[in-house]
């Protein structure tokens, strides 16, 4: 009996599969995670919750930052609306696992894309672009007066556990041969107060969040940022390798944002561009982009008009930049890496076609 | 005094080696006590406990949404005070029927001078004082109430007020969650107090039947039932429960379809459950085996079915002897739920530490913890009073005829 | 029918019809049973094929391979030699190292302590008694968790640092850490010494786990301090006063007649409190000291194998346990036989 109830489970199973597989192959996208989030009419968006600038909890209970600002979008790109987000708050050390089993849709929480996470024998992620381009730091205390990482030598360095942080700081201690006792913490949170509390001569991390938990010190001019970049950490939003509609998905909305900004096209003049694009045949690249012509949406499983949803709700990649963590935030952190290309950056939206 | 003297000089200073423990003792309690007297009013910073009394007590519970659990507060309260007037109105044959009998007085000066002088020290705000102040005196106006009225309802009254606890929970489980028409709030904006007891209620309520059945499963002669419960049983108490939250968190996702599986803190409350249903089982077990087996074998033999002796004649008798036990668990229970901000869920503990990553409250370590620490014991201790009280309630020496 | 005599009321005893099977004694049990294991068992089945298809859909289909890739993260404070470029396999026996190493001082220090305070709880000395009481009272009504947290960011990480240090004769406590004298160098007895505002002593220990092994000992130490003092008084008091007759002091009494008779009900108890005293151990992730449980935190965030990771931790913790329960049952055959 058992057997039987086996067999048919798998029967079913198996007859799941060929029609998930059947599905896929008229014009339209069947993507499973797309249809269980408009299904469920919210987006779960997995964000680190405690840190300033790119997801935090403000004052009133909203959340704020800029991976929040990329849950928006998708949220607006995919249902219209982007306040149909539920945010999880996610430690390091349980990111992936929330991803994997299905807890949330996305991961915008200052993920490194490293070959490990994406490779299918990894952890299996599968990567947006990266929507901000960062280098672990290492801060320290002004009175201490280390200025390199030599001065690190035989001391006690805090490093919150499970990161690419804890791993890049091995490797560079490994490679200039220099002796440190790493002291690991399962949050960021515990990982500061320690520093603070003098438990370590210093504190490792991107140096974007160095930056934001620096301006929440109590005396931030006692503290500086040594003038070494360990590593590059492209922080990326992810998702799972198993649904590759999802994923494209997800690519093109941040995409999108990129090229908005590029364009032009920014959260105040979107419907006026919109307007333009209608009424002026002439404007191909725009009216594609736009969504007014061709199926670009339709293809990636979402509406017509995805970016200028995702565009109005969050605004375009330099004003979510700018709002979070610009020069006129909190942060006040140079675009650096993070400007267009067309400005010697790096953010670049491959062509809408 | 006399008395008062011999005796200190009997317990303190009988021998020389005693005397000078006795004082060495006393030179460094009263050393330790001034230098935390001192600490405590000159140089800690209570404001931190003040400020974020509303987070410490309900984490991000909406605050358009607060009057729920204020109305639950009153519901409970009147509950409370109805329970205890009216168990105090049903005496016991060895009990005086003294209406206010001594522990209640001073648990009801205890009570007023705390709702008074707790609330004002705090610096809530004159409102939130006076709903405090209205508490208790309606705890007080329902305890009198109940114990005057309640003899006339005879036993009826004391089946109304076991029945009235369930309906409660449930209807704070309503107030607190919503649906029946109240806004929905997602268990994710739960924390604080709030947090820590909901899952440990919801833990100790449910692990308590799947406890009892698994200890009846252990003592089962069939071999299937002793063995799954013996191997289950073992296995949760071999594991620390921090890596059991792990695997609930981690792989509980894998282990149901997709989109399945309960949220974060339900999760959690959930692990907690099984968790200390392997340990309760074990207390039930030792209650059950402190029954003599001729108990059983009467039972039977006057031709109750197998679980009718079980439900009337074993298991009153067993849980009696395991209640101390049972107690025991449930207070280790209250306390583990301080796991759960290792997986990073905001209950006391977790929202402790979040308000101590706030640049503004950095280094409140001390106030912070310390105040936790007493609100737990206080928690802890009167759960483990209560079940003294319960146990001399329900001693078949003092009962010579309970039926 | 037989014809009987009518004038008797009661029949004769019939022979028992054969009840029905569903109230067949022997059957009933055995279809309880079987009912019951199918329901685990088909229980049992839908998980572990969720489980299959949602590890292969993350592509994370169980694999033992990645315990020989190289770890890549550093543990401080290793008793087993280790650096980054070590398997995981190397980095999670680390851990167990240090999870036991714990343990190991756990134990010792938490059975003196509490057999000193279950000890006190006799003692003439009224005061002495009461302390003992309100000792077990305060740390057993607190969590372990809160404690532990208490010793570390409000003890541990308020002590000064360099000259300032807390300074005893061969033993140095400052917020670097624990330095004791010990044998260094060429085999030449060494004290700690300051050297460029840094101590240096042949034995140092973090403060992370200087708060851990504290907080486990005075958690621990009360519940054993019950343990001993219920296997005291388990002693018939007729033996202290046999013992104060022949002119034995207190402590000698204690030590001598009373303890050596208790061990019968104690060691059981201790059995118990050295298990959770293990178990607890995995607490040692929220000061910051690299447990097994920390290791296998950070192992599965490098690698995302969640369901081989937690295989090994509940198999590293049910050893470490059985080992506990095999020793003390070892020890209690031996208190048990020496009675006779």
């Amino acid at each position: 009996m058992l057997w039987n109830r086996t067999r048919t489970l798998g029967m079913s199973l198996l007859a799941a599969g060929l029609l998930a597989g059947c599905a896929g192959e008229d014009g339209g996208v069947q993507s499973q995670k797309l249809s269980t989030i408009t299904g469920r009419g919210k987006l779960i968006c997995g964000v680190e919750g405690k840190l300033p600038g790119f997801s935090f909890v403000g004052p009133d209970g909203k959340y704020l930052g800029l991976d929040v600002d990329v849950c928006k979008a998708v949220a607006a790109a995919v249902l219209g609306d982007p306040a149909k987000v539920e945010y999880r708050d996610l430690n390091s050390s349980e990111r992936f696992a929330a991803l994997a089993s299905g807890e949330v849709d996305l991961l915008s929480r200052n993920t490194t894309m490293t070959l490990s996470r994406d490779a299918a024998g990894g952890n299996g992620l599968s990567f947006a672009p990266t929507t901000f381009y960062d280098g672990q730091g290492v801060l320290v205390p002004v009175a201490s007066g280390i200025k390199d990482l030599k001065g690190l030598a035989g001391k006690p360095i805090c490093v919150e556990s499970g990161t690419t942080t804890e791993l890049n700081l091995a490797d560079r201690m490994r490679e200039q041969n220099i002796p440190y006792t790493p002291l690991k913490f399962q949050t960021s949170d515990q990982t500061f107060a320690a520093y603070l509390g003098d438990r370590c001569v210093a504190v490792t991390s991107d140096r974007s969040q160095l930056a934001g938990k620096r301006t929440s010190f109590p005396n931030p001019d006692a503290h500086t940022l040594l003038p070494v970049v360990m590593s590059k950490e492209p922080l990326s939003p992810a998702t799972v390798n198993g649904d590759p509609a999802w994923a494209d998905a997800v690519r093109w909305i941040v995409f999108g944002l990129m090229q908005a900004e590029e364009s032009g096209i920014t959260q105040a003049n979107v419907d006026a561009k919109l307007a333009e694009a209608k009424a002026n045949t002439n404007q191909a690249d725009l009216r594609r982009f736009l969504g007014v012509e061709g199926d670009f949406g339709k293809q990636l499983g979402l509406p017509p008009d995805f970016v200028v949803k995702a565009v109005k709700a969050a605004g375009n990649y330099g004003e979510i930049f700018d709002r979070n963590v610009g020069p006129a935030s909190a942060l006040k952190l140079d675009r650096g890496l993070n400007r267009q290309w067309k400005d010697g950056g790096l953010i670049y939206s491959p062509p809408f076609r | 005094m006399k008395p008062v003297l011999r005796r200190l000089r009997a317990e303190l200073f009988a021998t020389p080696a005693d005397a000078v423990l006795s004082t060495g003792l006393i030179a460094v309690l009263s050393l330790a006590a001034f230098g935390f007297l001192r600490w405590a009013f000159t140089q800690a910073q209570w404001a931190v406990i003040r400020v974020n009394s509303t987070l410490f007590a309900v984490g991000r519970y909406p605050v358009e949404e607060q009057w729920r659990l204020w109305l639950l507060l009153w519901l409970l309260f009147a509950a409370t005070g109805l329970s205890w007037g009216v168990l105090r109105s049903h005496p016991r044959p060895d009990r005086s029927g003294v209406l206010w009998p001594r522990n209640d007085r001073i648990a009801a000066t205890l009570l007023v001078v705390l709702g008074l002088w707790r609330p004002a020290a705090m610096g809530l705000s004159l409102s939130i004082q006076a709903r405090w102040w209205g508490l208790v005196a309606l705890l007080l106006l329902v305890r009198w109430l109940a114990g005057r009225f309640g003899p006339r309802f005879g036993p009826l009254g004391l089946r109304l007020v076991a029945l009235m606890w369930p309906v409660l929970y449930l209807v704070g489980m309503v107030l607190i969650s919503g649906g029946l028409g109240l806004v929905a709030v997602s268990p994710s904006e739960w924390g604080g107090l709030l947090l820590t007891l909901l899952a440990s209620s919801f833990a100790i309520l449910l692990c308590f039947p799947i406890g009892v059945l698994l200890a009846l499963g252990r003592r089962s002669d069939l071999p299937l039932l002793r063995w799954g419960s013996v191997l289950y049983i073992e296995f949760i108490r071999g594991a620390p429960l921090i890596t059991l939250l792990f695997l609930g968190q981690n792989i509980l996702g894998f282990l149901l379809p997709g989109g399945l599986a309960p949220d974060r803190i339900w999760r959690a409350a959930w692990v907690l459950t099984f968790f200390a249903a392997a340990y309760l089982a074990e207390a039930v077990r030792s209650g059950l085996a402190a029954v003599p087996r001729g108990q059983l074998e009467a039972a039977r033999s006057l031709g109750l079915s197998y679980p009718k002796a079980l439900q009337h004649v074993v298991l009153p008798q067993a849980l009696r002897v395991a209640l101390p036990a049972m107690v025991g668990q449930f207070i280790s229970l209250l306390q583990d739920t301080t796991l759960l901000s290792l997986i990073g869920l905001l209950e006391l503990l977790g929202t402790a530490r979040t308000v101590m990553a706030n640049p503004a409250f950095l280094g409140k370590n001390a106030e912070v913890y310390l105040t936790l620490a007493v609100l737990f014991w206080c928690c802890c201790a009167a759960l483990g009073l209560g079940s003294r009280a319960l146990e001399r309630r329900l001693d078949p020496h003092a009962v010579p005829s309970a039926t | 029918m037989v014809p009987v005599n009518p004038s008797d009321p009661s029949p004769p005893p019939l022979p028992a019809p054969k009840p029905p099977w569903w109230r067949d004694r022997r059957v009933v049990p055995w279809v309880v049973q079987a009912v019951v294991g199918l329901l685990v068992l088909l229980l049992i089945a839908f998980l572990l094929g969720n489980l299959v298809r949602n590890l292969t859909a993350a592509g994370l289909l169980l694999s033992w391979r990645w315990l020989q890739q190289p770890a890549g993260f550093d543990i401080s404070e290793s008793v087993l030699p280790f650096n980054a470029q070590l398997p995981y396999w190397r980095a999670l026996a680390a851990g167990l190292v240090n999870t036991i190493r714990a343990v190991v001082v756990g134990l010792v220090g938490a059975t003196l302590l509490g057999t000193l305070v279950g000890m006190a709880s006799f003692s003439h000395n009224g005061l002495l008694r009461r302390l003992a009481r309100v000792y077990v009272e305060v740390v057993r009504n607190i969590p372990l968790l809160l404690q532990l947290v208490f010793w570390y960011f409000v003890v541990f990480l308020t002590l000064p640092n360099g000259v300032a240090a807390i300074q005893l004769p061969g033993v140095v406590l400052a917020k670097s850490g624990l330095y004791i004298a010990g044998l260094g160098e060429g085999l030449r007895w060494m004290g700690p010494t300051l050297v460029n505002g840094v101590w240096q002593a042949p034995v140092r220990l973090s403060v992370e786990f200087g708060a851990l092994l504290t907080g486990l000992i005075v958690y621990s130490g009360a519940f054993i301090a019950e343990v001993v003092r219920g296997g005291i008084a388990a002693v018939p008091k007729g033996q202290w006063e046999a013992a104060s007759s022949l002119g034995l002091s207190w402590f000698a009494t204690l030590r001598r007649i009373v303890l050596p008779q208790s061990l019968r009900v104690i060691v059981p108890g201790l059995n118990t409190q050295y298990i959770s005293l293990a178990k607890n151990s995995s607490l040692a992730v929220a000061v910051g000291y690299t447990d097994l449980y920390s290791v296998a935190e950070t192992t599965l965030n490098q690698t995302g194998r969640a369901v081989e990771v937690i295989l090994v931790l509940l198999a590293a913790y049910l050893t470490l346990d059985l080992l506990i329960s095999a020793l003390m049952n070892g020890l209690n055959h031996l208190v048990q036989i020496r009675e006779r």
